[in-house]
């Protein structure tokens, strides 16, 4: 009778050790993905600023353009935390009024350089907003994850922090946006 | 003498860069000179006789607020045409570190170029930055003139070389007369002026003092005359206090005039940013008791505090303490508006456009005026 009683204990003690670690790795996981897809957001969002000051500084713009670019890309690449939302967002809604000039992509198609820079602007601009859909779509997983009863309780996800969403606007200009 | 003057913002939008250049060249139309403005405008804008249209400008991000500004090869060809077509003698370009007409007008004209800066920045990295992107349009420029002391220390701490100072003007005698608006006699009027949802002109701190004053003192009204979102600024006052606060929108010069001699205190809480204060030298003429900040260029206009009363910038509890002391005393408002049409005199425009036009002829001296520059 002890023995039965015993042996299903112990069978429910490693199953719940099991489902316990389960989930732990789970989360650990988790976390791995979400890191990862922040770097590549941060990539992506520093390739754009790098992008656009090259652009402001080619000489391809009359300076007016240039300036208003290279001001926000400036804005955006210096701000801190607190504020790279509303940067970033604001060099979407710049490169907006920049690119959709009316003329603008025919101006530098004509160019030598211009042709590249375009194509490599309609890339920067893409990869910002697929990485950050990733970055938010592993934010939702994550925080689910953490809110989890289990994981709340036994403190699975450890000293890690409860992610927040990259919120920004990042429009494509018309003449960039993927039909 | 043949003037072409270049205005970066829109003409059919309050603001103090184009009331600077439309009483500059009324005043030099007055003194019989020729004179045309190119200007970003709406398309069924009506505009004096002597200014151009460039189109209109597309709203932008720059310098942490929004801002509407011609750029692009649209705009420059049209600028250079009008250079081409007008044969001057001298350009003026206005506001040219920002990314509109006047940086265009300096890309593709050269020969005698004045500039005026208008605009201080107590922290300008992005123009620090761009100032090489600036730097092969700004050199044309053979004179510079800064219409504040604060906005000659940004362009010496950024662009280096110096520029001769030459304070906005103001129409003086537009301003002298005014009947109050009607609704608003009886009880205390504490007033505000220029666009609501710019930070840096500070409406939030007026709000948060009168909503301090307002319970001590049931007749204190506030009128608040400028573009901007109504709802947004009433959030910022209690539910109880909203038949207290008159929002006009965006008036009319006239019902501007009248504003000014309806308020018994006029506030200007500006934050920094704003060089010279055109609202306050108008206010002035008015005779309005005036409170503002005591931000430099405020301080120096207002003469340390003897034409209008100073309160530390940012700061509700001061402005509020400064305005309660001010409602109170009737006899300081009649000497701080006293002291104030006096003061004001100085900064006329019969006085700014001589001034201004002895700044032409130096440059315009020695050259055979203003041409296009087809160089790339």
């Amino acid at each position: 009778m002890t023995t039965t009683l015993i042996l299903v204990v112990g069978v429910i003690v490693v199953l719940t050790a099991v489902y316990i670690s389960w989930r732990a790795g789970r989360l650990d996981r988790l976390h791995i993905r979400l890191e990862l897809a922040r770097e590549s957001l941060d990539a992506a969002l520093v390739r754009r600023t790098a992008v656009c000051l090259e652009l402001a500084g080619s000489r391809l713009l009359d300076p007016a353009t240039s300036l208003v670019l290279a001001a926000a890309a400036h804005e955006a690449r210096t701000a801190g935390p607190e504020e790279r939302e509303h940067a970033e967002s604001d060099l979407s809604r710049t490169l907006r009024a920049v690119v959709d000039q009316e003329r603008f992509h025919d101006r530098l198609a004509d160019t030598r350089t211009g042709p590249d820079l375009l194509e490599e602007l309609g890339a920067a601009v893409a990869k910002v907003l697929y990485s950050r859909r990733f970055y938010n779509n592993a934010v939702g997983v994550t925080r689910t994850a953490q809110r989890r009863w289990l994981a709340r309780t036994l403190r699975l996800a450890g000293h890690t922090e409860y992610p927040d969403f990259f919120e920004i606007d990042d429009a494509p200009p018309q003449a960039l946006a993927a039909e | 003498m043949r003037i072409g003057i270049v205005c970066p913002y829109t003409w059919d939008v309050p603001g103090g860069v184009q009331a600077h250049i439309r009483d500059l060249a009324e005043a030099l139309i007055e003194d019989g000179h020729h004179v045309s403005v190119i200007s970003p405008a709406a398309e069924n804008a009506s505009l004096p006789p002597y200014v151009t249209s460039a189109g209109r400008a597309v709203p932008v991000p720059f310098n942490g607020s929004v801002a509407r500004l011609s750029f692009g090869f649209l705009s420059a060809n049209r600028v250079r045409r009008w250079v081409r077509e007008g044969g001057f003698d001298v350009l003026h370009v206005h506001e040219p570190a920002i990314p509109s007409l006047g940086l265009l007008a300096c890309w593709v004209a050269r020969g005698p170029i004045v500039a005026t800066f208008h605009a201080s920045y107590e922290n300008s990295r992005s123009l620090s930055v761009t100032a090489s992107v600036l730097m092969s349009a700004l050199e044309k420029i053979t004179g510079r003139i800064a219409v504040s002391d604060a906005a000659r220390k940004t362009l010496v701490e950024f662009m280096g070389g110096d520029a001769v100072l030459i304070p906005n003007g103001v129409t003086v005698s537009r301003y002298t007369e005014g009947e109050p608006l009607p609704g608003w006699d009886g009880g205390e009027v504490i007033g505000f002026l220029g666009r609501m949802d710019e930070p840096r002109k500070g409406l939030p701190v007026l709000l948060e003092a009168f909503t301090l004053l307002a319970a001590e003192r049931p007749g204190l009204r506030l009128l608040i005359a400028g573009p901007g979102d109504a709802k947004e600024v009433l959030e910022k006052v209690p539910a109880a206090f909203h038949d207290r606060v008159g929002l006009l929108g965006m008036v009319s010069e006239e019902d501007k005039v009248r504003a000014y001699h309806t308020v018994d205190v006029f506030c200007a809480p500006n934050l920094g940013g704003e060089s010279f204060g055109i609202v306050l030298t108008e206010a002035m003429s008015a005779g309005a008791a005036i409170l503002a900040s005591d931000i430099p260029a405020f301080r120096k206009v207002l003469g340390e505090g003897q034409a209008g009363a100073l309160f530390t910038t940012g700061d509700a509890s001061s402005l509020a303490r400064e305005a309660a002391a001010l409602l109170d005393d009737p006899v300081r408002r009649a000497k701080l508006s006293d002291e104030a049409r006096q003061a004001v005199w100085k900064y006329d425009w019969s006085t700014v456009a001589r001034d201004v036009l002895r700044v032409y002829e130096t440059v315009a001296a020695s050259t055979a005026g203003v041409e296009e520059d087809d160089t790339p």
